[in-house]
């Protein structure tokens, strides 16, 4: 098992590219969905201590929409598609028709968390299995979940398997965007991709690189 | 300002009045405050997992686990000049963020860590005075150690005080 607090910076390297692969079909994915040009940002890996994770969310109490798929197969995992809450009301909106669609509101609207649901499947289905194609590694997606909540809450909830085995957290972190339309209506969503310890050698083995290297 | 002591996840430390302890975004980890009024002192334990028997190899993070944090805040505010049998417990969080069937024992964390927590208590004679645990949501809290109050923050509920 490898001390994450030891991963080298070219494996840092290494996951970006992974992230790079997923988000960009993701990216793509959602690009088809909504019919608006989706950029990607360079992704971010990082190593961070878990009482630090507040800090890097920008804010443990950030309220955000969060989509969970377990990550089941060679490589598992934990995955969140996360969107400010207000996004998620304009992505639902959006896909739906529905105006009134609010995941703050107190009813809870069917058809909203359905197709954020949806939504949610179909990036993940594509960041997954672009990943998957290219390192040979078999990786599947469970249904995916949602919850309205902090994002420390949320997150902290995907760092079960890492906090098993060690006391940082490996958050492999994509931005995608949508394209010039000015601050008021960009669209703007994170990925996180949280491999369980062991799984992280795997992928690094499938780009490459070796134990000890 | 100062005055306000922030505790991480898998963090634990003391407040004395009139400092004001804090732990944001409690999700399926339990935060666990041991305070004593007359001494208007506290210590504040996030917790993520509910045992250290199940560590794997490595340096422990004894903040990290139930069992060891709890025994660490016994130990710290027994510097401060508190005997355990003086000690009273507030707890929140294990909270299950999301909803769905699985085989993974993990995604049980939450409920795990809250029954851990009150065993631990229990076999130590620390009374838990007010919990607020389990359900699906995040918890933000905050203590104050000269009234023993604890504020809840969640997102569907606002703010409460206990």
């Amino acid at each position: 098992m490898r001390d994450l607090s030891k991963v080298r910076s070219q494996h840092l390297d290494i996951l970006k590219e992974a992230g790079n692969i997923g988000a960009g079909h993701a990216a793509a994915a959602l690009s088809q969905m909504l019919n608006k040009t989706i950029e990607m940002k360079v992704p971010g890996v990082k190593v961070i201590p878990f009482n630090e994770i507040g800090e890097y969310t920008g804010g443990d109490e950030t309220i955000v929409a969060a989509v969970f798929l377990r990550i089941e197969g060679e490589a598992p995992g934990n995955m969140f598609f996360i969107l400010p809450v207000k996004e998620a009301n304009r992505l639902a909106q959006r896909l739906t028709g529905d105006l009134s669609i609010d995941f703050m509101g107190d009813s809870l609207n069917e058809m909203g968390i359905s197709a954020l649901n949806e939504a949610g499947n179909i990036l993940a289905g594509s960041y997954l299995s672009a990943l998957a194609d290219f390192t040979h590694l078999n990786m599947q997606p469970t249904p995916p979940a949602i919850a309205v909540d902090m994002i420390t809450a949320i997150l902290s909830f995907g760092l079960i398997e890492m906090s098993e085995a060690g006391d940082h957290a490996i958050v492999i972190n994509t931005e995608i965007n949508e394209k010039g339309t000015g601050p008021a209506v960009s669209f703007k969503g994170h990925f996180f991709l949280l491999p369980d310890p062991p799984s992280l050698d795997k992928i690094l083995n499938a780009f490459g690189v070796h134990q000890n290297e | 300002m100062n005055n306000l002591i922030k505790v991480g996840m898998a963090e634990l430390k003391v407040a004395k009045s009139p400092q004001i302890i804090r732990t944001s975004g409690l999700g399926s980890c339990v935060g666990i405050i041991l305070y004593n009024e007359k001494a208007k002192v506290s210590g504040l334990a996030h917790i993520m997992l509910p045992d250290s028997s199940c560590a794997r190899a490595g340096v422990l993070n004894r903040a990290k686990y139930a069992d060891t944090a709890i025994n660490d805040l016994i130990q710290l505010l027994g510097k401060e000049g508190v005997s355990s049998c003086l000690l009273k417990a507030k707890i929140a969080g294990g909270a299950q963020m999301f909803k769905f069937s699985s085989k993974n024992e993990s995604m049980r964390i939450g409920p795990r860590n809250v029954e851990a927590v009150k065993e631990i208590l229990c076999r130590l004679n620390i009374p838990v005075l007010f919990e607020d645990v389990g359900g699906n949501m995040g918890r933000t809290i905050e203590f104050n150690p000269a009234t023993s109050i604890l504020e809840i923050r969640t997102v569907s509920k606002g703010l409460v005080q206990v």
